[in-house]
């Protein structure tokens, strides 16, 4: 299903949870919506579910509109973080839910009911109720529970917040591999921006109630339309007042035309990464440089050694948002 | 040393306080054989007595859970116009002396009285029968179920039902299949709550009972008078029904007590 979001906006009292948000999100996409706490992300997730009602603007759901249907009416799956299982049923019971609610006959349930179980991997659950269950099991039931009505669109809302890293990163695989296989549109809420860039096709960047970018990984990651996008979406140094990349920094050991005079800090090991810390001789902010082991053994850099860092021009950042969003910190990049 | 001594004072006191005159009531009461308490008991006026407070306990008690579940729901979930004098109503019975409460229910339902000149004009009498006894009742235990049912439903949350909504539940579907299960150890505990208040309940009825012993006269009525009549054998056993009923239900309590402090709340839990 393709989902517009159109001008929406939504304030909880004096607080401005989405300011004139327009999204499209494609069919068959698996999206992100990433920012951070707070910036209106599972807000525009839940209008979108009709769990919330916009204040002003338009969603639209293949084309049509559907800002004032009421959320059993929009044919969609939601998933919440903290897994909001029925916890007087059973694993089963729950699964089952929608297809009772919508009369499907019993054979159709329990066969239905069946399938989805093998797929998230509850088979032998079946009868255990949620407190019984892990929370990786408790958020799988929950998936299982929203496919089972068989939705055009799957909407989560940081589904893996909950869960311990090891948990997550294996929730996060099968969700893509779960995508692949059954290809809904699915929208996922996430503040964490490694889950984003590694199942997404296409990430949207929220905060502050704005759409801040949106796009795929790669063109959030290279091409960062301002500096909030460019600082959340992975680490970022200062540079003779340019963000830039700790990794794109090159560090010599004599100067050249463009490079700035700077004295080793620190240096960090992190295994195959090592991190320098140096301060520049202009006496501006410590900067940061990423470099691999073998890098720092051919440059045979020791705390107190004068090295030249040079970052090559910023690959064509582009200055505009698509909907045409200019109020972010775009402008101050160039300062 | 000093701690046994302040943990075994306060059972010594409690037994002091408590066991000791229930425990004489139950000496007494079967001082001359199981013989005269059963005759005693099966008395046509004991019989009566009992007959009357199930009765009353037997309305009150229904509609007082669909009043307070829905009462609870509303306060818990929707905007109450005023939520902070329907939680001050609610919480009058608690506040009030039954004896004021008995009095309101007297004055209303009176020849006089707004309610009751009305009902005496059209021949229903309610003051001085049972149902003015079962309106004074209903008064009374009115706030525990409400009191119950909305910490609850505040703990849990709403996820489950819009979890239950977008699954295509409608909001009734949604309240009997999600959320009242959810609660229903809450309003079981209120329940009983409400029994037992209703069954014991003396201030209240008193005042709007004919009091006329083998008809109008609840079983806390009826011990009242029978020890007013100076037959202690009497009193003592349907003093003994009472207290054995309010065991049980102390028992019930116990035994749920522990559902009903874990609504099962899932949050954040993982592996």
């Amino acid at each position: 299903m393709s989902i517009n979001v159109q001008n929406v906006s939504k304030s909880f009292g004096d607080f401005h949870a989405l300011v004139d948000v327009s999204v499209d999100i494609e069919p068959g996409h698996l999206t992100a919506v990433l920012g951070p706490s707070g910036g209106g992300k599972s807000t525009l997730l839940r209008i979108i579910a009709g769990l919330e009602e916009a204040d002003r603007g338009t969603v639209l759901i293949e084309g049509a509109d559907v800002t004032h249907v009421p959320a059993r009416d929009r044919g969609i799956g939601f998933v919440f973080q903290h897994y909001a299982a029925f916890t007087h049923m059973t694993v089963w019971e729950n699964v089952a839910f929608g297809l009772k609610i919508a009369k499907t006959p019993k054979p159709r349930i329990k066969e239905r009911v069946g399938e989805l179980l093998a797929l998230v991997h509850l088979d032998g659950l079946a009868s255990r109720f949620p407190s019984e269950l892990s929370g990786g099991q408790r958020q799988r039931m929950a998936l299982a529970r929203a496919l089972a009505v068989e939705p055009g669109l799957l909407l989560l809302d940081e589904p893996f917040g909950a869960l311990d890293v090891k948990v997550r990163q294996e929730l996060r695989d099968w969700l893509r591999r779960l995508h692949d296989e059954v290809h809904t549109t699915t929208i996922f809420v996430t503040h964490d921006q490694e889950e984003a860039m590694e199942i997404a096709d296409q990430i949207i960047v929220i905060n502050h109630g704005k759409v801040e970018q949106a796009g795929s990984p790669d063109e959030l990651y290279d091409r960062p339309a301002n500096d909030f996008v460019m600082g959340f979406l992975g680490p970022v140094t200062t540079l003779a007042g340019q963000l830039v990349r700790p990794h794109d920094i090159r560090v010599a050991k004599s100067a050249s035309t463009k490079s700035q005079e700077a004295k080793v800090e620190r240096v960090v090991s992190l295994g195959f990464e090592t991190r320098i810390v140096a301060s520049p001789a202009d006496g501006a902010e410590d900067v940061t440089v990423q470099l691999t082991r073998n890098q720092i053994s051919d440059l045979a850099l020791n705390v107190g050694d004068i090295v030249y860092l040079d970052a090559p021009t910023p690959p064509g950042r582009i200055k505009a948002v698509p909907n045409g969003d200019k109020a972010t910190s775009a402008d101050s990049a160039a300062s | 040393m000093a701690k046994y001594l302040l943990r075994y004072g306060v059972l010594g006191y409690l037994a002091l306080l408590l066991v000791l005159p229930v425990g004489m009531v139950g000496y007494r009461t079967f001082q001359h054989g199981a013989g005269p308490v059963w005759d005693a008991l099966s008395s046509h006026d004991a019989v009566s007595a009992l007959k009357l407070s199930l009765l009353i306990t037997a309305i009150a008690v229904p509609i007082n859970i669909v009043f307070g579940v829905f009462t609870g729901w509303l306060l818990a979930r929707r905007k109450m116009p005023l939520p902070w004098l329907v939680n001050a109503l609610i919480n009058l019975p608690f506040a009030m002396s039954p004896v004021v409460v008995g009095l309101a229910v007297f004055v209303l339902y009176s020849r006089t009285g707004w309610v009751g000149t009305y009902l005496f004009q059209h021949g229903i009498p309610v003051l001085f029968t049972w149902k003015a006894m079962t309106i004074a009742t209903i008064f009374v235990s009115l706030p525990f179920v409400v009191r119950e049912v909305v910490p609850v439903l505040e703990e849990i949350g709403t996820e489950q039902e819009q979890a239950a909504a977008v699954l295509g539940a409608s909001q009734l579907q949604a309240f009997f299949r999600v959320t009242l299960p959810a609660i229903r150890w809450a309003v079981v505990y209120g329940t009983i709550l409400t029994v037992a208040r209703s069954l014991g309940e003396y201030g209240a009825v008193n005042i709007v009972s004919s009091n006329i012993v083998g008809q109008s006269l609840t079983l806390p009525l009826y011990v009242n008078n029978r020890v007013g009549q100076l037959d202690t054998t009497a009193a003592y056993s349907a003093g003994l029904l009472l207290a054995v009923i309010s065991l049980l239900i102390l028992v019930g309590m116990t035994a749920l007590s522990g559902r009903r402090h874990t609504p099962q709340l899932e949050t954040g839990a993982s592996e």
